[in-house]
């Protein structure tokens, strides 16, 4: 790089939360017209870095940081992210923050709008001006062509697919020509495989312009394919910053763990198709919004470890939440082949199925009870475990030592680090509360288990703990497990068969040791009807 | 799926989406003939009650816009108006300056109530319409106060008739004769013998003018965006809460301004209950013309106007006929307002149900394909 001034500078950023080290001299450089890369694993410290650029409240109420930001060589203290906005960085969040019932234009001018004087604003103030609708319209179609995607600016947002949300969100950001430093959090994690590659042509457009941009993303691929630079963050420190064409793949990702990537463990386990059907899916359909699923047909033998991957918002996530009837589903589906009513929770248990939600936190846990409790708490509903009968059954009563007996039992089996039985859940750590949901769904002694992202957020130990776990739980009691991940590897180290769901639908089923390619090609839907190839192992 | 499905279905989702006016129009036009009016009695009827009602069933629009339901706190408007008009009518000014000045007088104390009333609505986001009829409920204690003992102790009242004999608090009925139609009757218009309100007409086209007018504006673009979502336009740098509270107060001013044109029209006050049934008749009448709780327009309000006032006129009549009591149209009335309100708002629900229903049918696979392996 020349000697220019860089559009950004981040100078020895330390950030503590309660005495807890988030970040730890981080500096960070980007250039104009630059794109650099952000990688780090969750909790790297990805956010803090950006929540102290943006001035977010988060940073000022947990006692500042210390360090310097300088825009254009000056120093800056953003004290809200509109004073970030006036400085012209703008970012586009992982969340689709658009008003549904407001068009295109309206939304990328949302209280920017082009205005017209009146007598009355004179009188009154400036907010009865009227919209100049036509001039906002041109700006609007300006924007969205400098990204280099049609888009019509008079469609509502709620008619929108996906990727248009996104692209609309983005032209918000740039149609201020004060615009020069764009933040993009995970922009591609809701977009189909194409809808990405679009999105990676318009970042480099707009870089051509002089716009400089921080890209956030856990898929490096699309590092390597757009960005200039690259900075990984890990535990809070830069641990290295590289020209993208001086480092590969495997290295980044080494680096960004830590450790190297252990050789593809793939579980070897000679699997036997010849069992039983144990669970049958027919024609699920599932409208669970973000991870639609539109016709998925499943069987699966017992005592096998399913696994269920593919991109985001392809409908993974939504057989499990469909079959279990946490939302609206239609198709069939049986069990031991009787057929199980849907859209009917306690009927799914009842017939020997159990959950551990992706939604820890919201479905999957009683954040303010013990943890004892969490543990027992379905078994006592739906099976009538941990009850004492009195007077002849007049009366339940909870029968508190077994729950202790059983919560001692599971904190020993999985390792759970806390204070005690009678510890409330919510102080846990994100991996000692996945490991409370586990204990849950195994205290129901269930015949099928579906185990829904449950390494997400968690670190890298725990992450090991819960997939050994699951398998020592599989061999020990041949329980069927379902398990549905984002994380091809993690699927592959543990699973005997592995489904790829695309658009709501299953792509192909492969055998655990079939190579990356073979799932990354199902993954963007390359295969879609010459499957029967890759189908036939199914 | 096929194109005489598709039809059928844009039908009932047509039929559907305007179930309320639909329902309406067929249990008027079995009641007409029912009543026996003549068409002529009819038409002047609703020429008069377009012009005495449409303009407080126009002010509920802009909460609607802004997202905040139907305003059950407009009651507190019409005491604002109600408490002008009893000064303007103590003061002896009479015709169409005494109704300017109930409404001049009238307009700080509505304004002060909408801030009040937008104050206490933005501390229950999600919940206004139930708070806002109970706000009614709360302010309705404070106008009695009022009206009942601090006029004529604190509030100096000079007019004996309008005292109480006992020296304070204002009588039952005040008699408005000075102001009585005076709006009304400002550019007389015969059409056909049929006596139309012309001013009153131009005043609520003006309102309307107004409406139209005000969504364009920043401020009336930022209701709709506030409306819609409250964190997104916040995060965009809009003032939500600021914005809920204008909203409020403009829609307090105009119901003000309506209750004063109505009671003008009526030509009597009922100091403790003319204000009682606004909020409950503009918004049965909003409903009735279609309106929901998050989308009503200019003609809902109209429309809405017209449905219900022929059903209040001819329903007693009609009930009279069938059932041979009179007291039963009384009865009638209020039963047919408080059960469209409730109506509608199951309506609505079941409407969203059904277009969630709807719009989930597209994910099904194509199941009358069979499998063959």
């Amino acid at each position: 790089m020349t000697e220019q001034q860089p559009v950004l500078q981040m100078q020895d950023i330390t950030k503590e939360y309660f005495g807890n080290r988030v970040l730890t001299n981080v500096c960070l450089d980007v250039n104009r017209g630059e794109i650099l890369g952000l990688v780090g694993e969750n909790g790297a410290g990805k956010s803090t870095l950006m929540n102290i650029l943006f001035g977010m409240s988060i940073i000022a109420e947990t006692g500042g940081y210390t360090g310097k930001v300088c825009i254009d060589g000056k120093e800056v203290v953003f004290q809200n992210p509109f004073d970030a906005l006036r400085a012209g960085i703008g970012m586009v969040h992982q969340e689709f923050s658009l008003i549904p019932g407001f068009t295109a234009t309206e939304n990328i001018l949302l209280n920017g709008e082009v205005l017209h004087d009146n007598i009355v604003a004179k009188l009154f103030g400036p907010r009865l001006k009227t919209l100049d609708l036509p001039e906002m319209r041109s700006i609007a179609e300006k924007s969205i062509e400098l990204l280099g995607v049609e888009i019509n600016p008079d469609t509502l947002v709620a008619e929108m697919p996906v990727g248009h949300k996104q692209f609309t969100e983005l032209a918000r950001e740039i149609h201020r020509p004060e615009m020069k430093l764009l933040v993009l959090d995970e922009p591609t994690a809701v977009l189909t495989e194409s809808e990405a590659q679009v999105l990676l042509t318009s970042l480099r457009r707009l870089a051509a312009t002089g716009i400089s941009i921080i890209f956030i993303t856990h898929r490096l691929q699309e590092i390597f394919d757009v960005c200039d630079r690259i900075v990984i963050l890990r535990d809070g420190q830069v641990v290295k910053e590289a020209a993208t064409r001086d480092t590969d793949i495997v290295q980044v990702a080494e680096l960004m763990v830590g450790r190297s990537m252990s050789a593809k463990s793939v579980a070897t386990r000679a699997y036997d198709e010849k069992t039983e059907t144990v669970i049958s899916i027919d024609h699920l359909w599932v409208d669970m919004p973000g991870e639609t699923v539109r016709d998925v047909t499943l069987e699966v033998h017992k005592g096998e470890i399913f696994g269920i991957g593919g991109l985001a918002g392809q409908g993974k996530l939504g057989i499990p939440n469909g079959v279990m009837g946490l939302y609206p589903a239609g198709g069939s589906v049986t069990v031991h082949g009787k057929p199980i009513p849907l859209n009917d929770p306690a009927a799914a248990l009842a017939a020997g199925m159990a959950f551990v939600s992706e939604d820890r936190r919201g479905v999957g846990l009683l954040l303010e009870e013990a943890l004892d409790l969490n543990i027992a708490s379905t078994a006592m509903q739906s099976q009538n475990k941990f009850i004492r009968p009195l007077l002849g059954g007049l009366l339940k009563w909870r029968d508190d030592k077994a729950i202790q007996d059983v919560a001692r039992e599971y904190i020993e089996a999985l390792d759970i680090k806390c204070t005690g039985t009678s510890q409330r859940v919510e102080e846990l750590s994100g991996g000692n509360q996945q490991k409370i949901c586990l204990a849950k769904a195994f205290a129901l002694q269930p015949d099928v288990l579906f185990v829904s992202e449950p390494t997400r957020g968690i670190d890298v130990g725990a992450k090991a703990r819960v997939l050994e776990a699951l398998r020592t739980y599989n061999r020990k009691n041949g329980t069927t497990i379902i398990m549905i991940s984002s994380e091809l590897e993690e699927l592959r180290s543990i699973c005997d068969r592995i489904a790829i769901v695309d658009e709501g639908r299953i792509a192909g089923i492969l055998p655990p040791s079939a190579t990356a390619k073979e799932f990354g090609l199902l993954m963007i839907g390359k295969l879609k009807g010459e499957g029967s190839e890759v189908n036939s192992y199914a | 799926m096929t194109k005489k499905n598709g039809f059928k279905d844009t039908i009932s989702h047509l039929f559907i989406g305007n179930a309320v006016p639909i329902m309406f129009i067929i249990l008027i036009a079995i009641a007409i003939p029912l009543s026996g009016f003549s068409t002529r009695y009819l038409i002047e009827e609703m020429v008069t009650r377009l012009g005495r009602d449409s303009f407080l069933v126009l002010s509920l629009l802009i909460p609607i816009m802004a997202g905040m339901g139907l305003n059950f706190g407009i009651v507190l408007g019409a005491m604002a108006g109600q408490i002008g008009i009893i000064l303007v009518t103590n003061w002896g000014v009479s015709g169409v300056g005494g109704l300017f000045l109930a409404m001049a007088v009238a307009t700080p104390l509505a304004i002060l109530l909408g801030w009040i009333a937008g104050i206490v609505l933005n501390h229950a986001k999600g919940r206004e319409m139930v708070t806002s009829m109970i706000l009614g409920f709360f302010i309705n204690g404070v106008y009695q106060l009022v009206v009942l003992y601090f006029m004529g102790k604190i509030i100096p009242i000079s007019n004996s008739a309008l005292v109480l004999s006992r020296g304070y608090g204002i009588r039952n009925a005040i008699d408005l004769k000075g102001m009585r139609q005076s709006l009304d009757r400002l550019i007389p218009l015969k059409i056909g013998g049929i006596a139309v309100p012309v001013a009153t007409f131009i005043f609520i086209a003006l309102l309307c003018v107004f409406i139209w007018w005000f969504a364009k504006t920043k401020l009336g673009h930022d209701m709709r965006a506030v409306g819609q979502d409250m964190s997104v336009s916040e995060n965009a740098g809009i003032k939500v809460e600021r914005t809920r509270i204008i909203a409020i107060i403009l829609s307090t001013v105009l119901a003000c301004y309506g209750q004063i044109i109505f009671l003008q029209n009526i030509g009597t006050l009922n100091t403790y209950n003319s204000h009682d049934q606004t909020a409950t008749f503009a918004i049965a009448a909003l409903l009735i013309g279609g309106a929901t709780v998050a989308k009503a327009s200019i003609p809902n309000v109209f429309v809405g106007v017209i449905l219900f006032h022929l059903m209040f006129v001819v329903a007693p009549k009609a009930g009279k006929q069938l059932m041979g009591s009179a007291m039963i149209g009384e009865y009638f009335r209020v039963f047919v307002s408080y059960g469209i309100i409730a109506v509608s708002i199951v309506l609505y629900a079941w409407k969203r149900s059904n277009e969630k229903e709807r719009s989930r049918r597209s994910l099904r696979g194509e199941q009358e394909i069979p499998k063959t392996d």
